[in-house]
């Protein structure tokens, strides 16, 4: 994948999939330590321990004896080329965690991308469900959940055209101002 | 900056366009192939650009929708046209660029664009 938004994107679509109603993307970036950590948590149907197993094994994809999925290897890779790892956990009827951590500085990682056009593609695809995106550098932090918006927007869904481009203004203006903190 | 106050008053508008649109929705459906052949391909940005054209021209019929991987990875983004009483319409390659037509020729006009559909990338 061109950005790591769209590896976000890509693995919400796993949260989906599972039923989840609510997910929470968050972006981690911090400078002092080097670090960018991204992560997708939802209230889906979780997996069974064997399941996890062999989705955490990373030579799951080697096999060809069943239909293997392409997402959260092409993540994890993505992370292990850029000096960082994989994390995923799950509890069957709760819910699944996906972690990502890369070397903010490494040259071989992908850059973040249009993080605001994944949201804005979960939201007009799936505005039954709830999302919370929460962004946060050295100098501080933002969190916008759908819910909030819920309460004020009534019985109007959030995939409304001016809804989802006011909501898209948003978190622009917000990720903007807390990168131009740095 | 954005308050989110600003959404009461988008409330009371889309409100006001939703009850015009009311049951103006006649089953054309765009659908955007999202799994991660798609994604990888550019999905995303061509799924928000038809959301985007379909909303600027107010065409109120249209829904548009995602679907998993449908088995024609090499011609990704795909994206399939539905209307009503006519034959399904399968884009393949589509771009950002590509869709402000696709949305005036095919779902205006009626007339499928020959050019960019997966039929014509396989010739
Ligand atoms: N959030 C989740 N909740 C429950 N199960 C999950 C979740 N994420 C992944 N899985 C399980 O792990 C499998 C592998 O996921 P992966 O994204 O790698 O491939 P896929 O979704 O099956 O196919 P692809 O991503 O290539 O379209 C999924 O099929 C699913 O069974
Ligand atoms: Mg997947």
């Amino acid at each position: 994948m061109r950005e790591l938004s769209l590896n976000v994107l890509d693995i919400a679509q796993n949260s989906i999939a599972a039923n989840a109603t609510c997910i929470t993307l968050w972006v981690t970036e911090s400078v002092s330590q080097n670090r960018l950590i991204l992560g997708i948590e939802d209230n889906g149907r979780g997996m069974t321990e064997e399941q996890l197993q062999r989705v955490r094994d990373p030579f799951f994809t080697t096999r060809t004896t069943r239909r293997v999925g392409m997402g959260i290897p092409l993540f994890r890779m993505a992370a292990e080329m850029a000096g960082g790892s994989l994390t995923i956990d799950s509890t069957l009827g709760k819910g699944t965690v996906v972690t990502a951590a890369f070397l903010l500085d490494h040259i071989d990682r992908p850059p973040l991308g249009d993080m605001v056009g994944t949201v804005s593609a979960l939201i007009r695809l799936n505005p039954q469900l709830d999302f919370v995106y929460r962004h946060q550098t050295d100098s501080g932090s933002f969190e916008a959940d759908t819910r909030s918006f819920r309460e004020i927007l009534g019985e109007v869904p959030l995939n409304e055209p001016d809804i989802v481009q006011w909501i898209e203004g948003y978190l622009t203006e917000n990720v903007q101002a807390l990168n131009s903190q740095a | 900056m954005k308050s989110i106050a600003e959404l009461q008053a988008l409330r009371e508008k889309a409100r006001a366009n939703m009850q015009v649109r009311e049951g103006s929705h006649d089953g054309t459906r765009v659908v955007v192939g999202m799994a991660t052949c798609g994604i990888a391909a550019g999905a995303r940005p061509v799924l928000n650009a038809f959301a985007d054209e379909v909303a600027k021209r107010q065409l109120k019929q249209v829904a548009v929708v995602q679907t998993g991987c449908i088995g024609m990875c090499q011609f990704e983004p795909i994206v399939e046209v539905l209307v009503p009483g006519k034959e399904k319409v399968t884009y393949g390659k589509v771009t950002p660029e590509k869709v402000a037509r696709i949305v005036a020729d095919h779902l205006v006009n009626g007339n499928p664009v020959v050019e960019y559909t997966v039929a014509n990338l396989m010739k």
